[in-house]
């Protein structure tokens, strides 16, 4: 049973991936994190300003149920199933993040430069607000996010979730190759 | 008894998530430096058997598990929303290191500053909704 601690192989969690996909197809819903985003604008009362959120929210309970298991997933995952929280990314990619000053690269599963709760600066703040805008805006505009689209709408081959996957990853190899340079 | 099960599912997602690393910023930046299989094997073969189970699904016509039958819905067709907001989803994914899902999974695992980042994205998902009709799709 050791392995369980350890970090799971891609063999293993892109299975159990799909296997989550199956379990909520076979409920009757669908897999899809981001429109939760959309509820808790709702829930929050979005829905007086703006036609878009107005909806009745407790059609979409169901997914702030998974969200709420996922939140408590993280906490079993992290508390009580690892032994040790180092990712062991390749040796070529922690050279490249000391250099642009992430000195946890290879030591952590979260870069302590931006989300150790000790120790936040303005800097880490900033980004983290203007990650999460550019996640919750462009997932709404694309109409899903990876489990949406890079999962759900690729498993039913739809030309629109490959359209919105490619985006992704021109939108991920800017902001890793182009504009980290310049900010870190 | 069917609010268990969603819980339970979201549980075993949340635990996956984590196990895989794929809620791991440094997973994200390193899957975007092209200097590990690790990401694209977890969605490589998530899609392949994604794409097999739906197609037996379609094809066996199965019903869920209440017996009903299973509809899946085409996304619209456009190609602008899906690039541009693609693209925006995608600068913001490799600086933030987290999708929805993995937010959600960070939080539980205790890294309080993730509830910026989710904070955030509600904002932003707000924001959309605002410029909705203004913006091409």
């Amino acid at each position: 049973m050791n392995w369980i601690f350890e970090p799971w192989p891609w063999y293993v969690s892109g299975p159990l991936i799909a296997f989550i996909m199956f379990l909520l197809i076979m409920v009757g819903k669908n897999f899809g994190m981001s429109s939760n985003l959309r509820t808790l604008c709702t829930i929050c009362g979005a829905g007086n300003k703006v036609d878009f959120f107005k909806f009745d929210w407790k059609t979409q309970r169901w997914n702030i149920l998974v969200a709420v298991g996922t939140v408590i997933g993280g906490l079993i995952a992290a508390y009580f199933l690892s032994n040790s929280e180092v990712v062991n990314i390749n040796s070529d990619v922690v050279s490249k993040l000391n250099d642009l000053g992430f000195e946890s690269a290879g030591k952590s599963y979260l870069p302590t430069e931006l989300f150790d709760s000790n120790d936040l600066n303005m800097k880490s703040i900033i980004i983290l607000i203007i990650g999460g805008l550019l996640v919750g805006f462009g997932a709404r505009y694309a109409g899903g996010c990876t489990s949406g689209h890079a999962i759900s709408g690729l498993s039913n081959l739809q030309l629109s979730s490959l359209i919105a996957v490619v985006g992704f990853f021109i939108g991920g190899l800017i902001m890793v190759h182009l504009i980290f340079p310049l900010i870190f | 008894m069917r609010s268990v099960i969603y819980l339970f599912i979201g549980i075993l997602f949340g635990i996956i998530m984590y196990k895989s690393e794929a809620s791991s910023w440094f997973r994200i930046y390193e899957m975007f430096q092209f200097k590990a299989f690790h990401m694209y094997g977890i969605i490589g073969s998530a899609l392949v058997i994604g794409i097999i189970v739906i197609q037996l699904i379609k094809r066996l016509n199965i019903k869920s598990f209440y017996g009903e039958k299973i509809h899946f819905a085409p996304k619209a067709k456009s190609f602008s929303r899906y690039m541009y907001g693609g693209i925006i989803f995608g600068l913001g994914w490799a600086l933030a290191g987290a999708c929805p899902g993995p937010m959600f999974t960070l939080l539980g695992a205790g890294y309080l500053p993730i509830i910026i980042v989710i904070v955030s994205a509600v904002i932003g998902t707000y924001v959309y909704g605002l410029l909705k009709d203004k913006l091409p799709h």
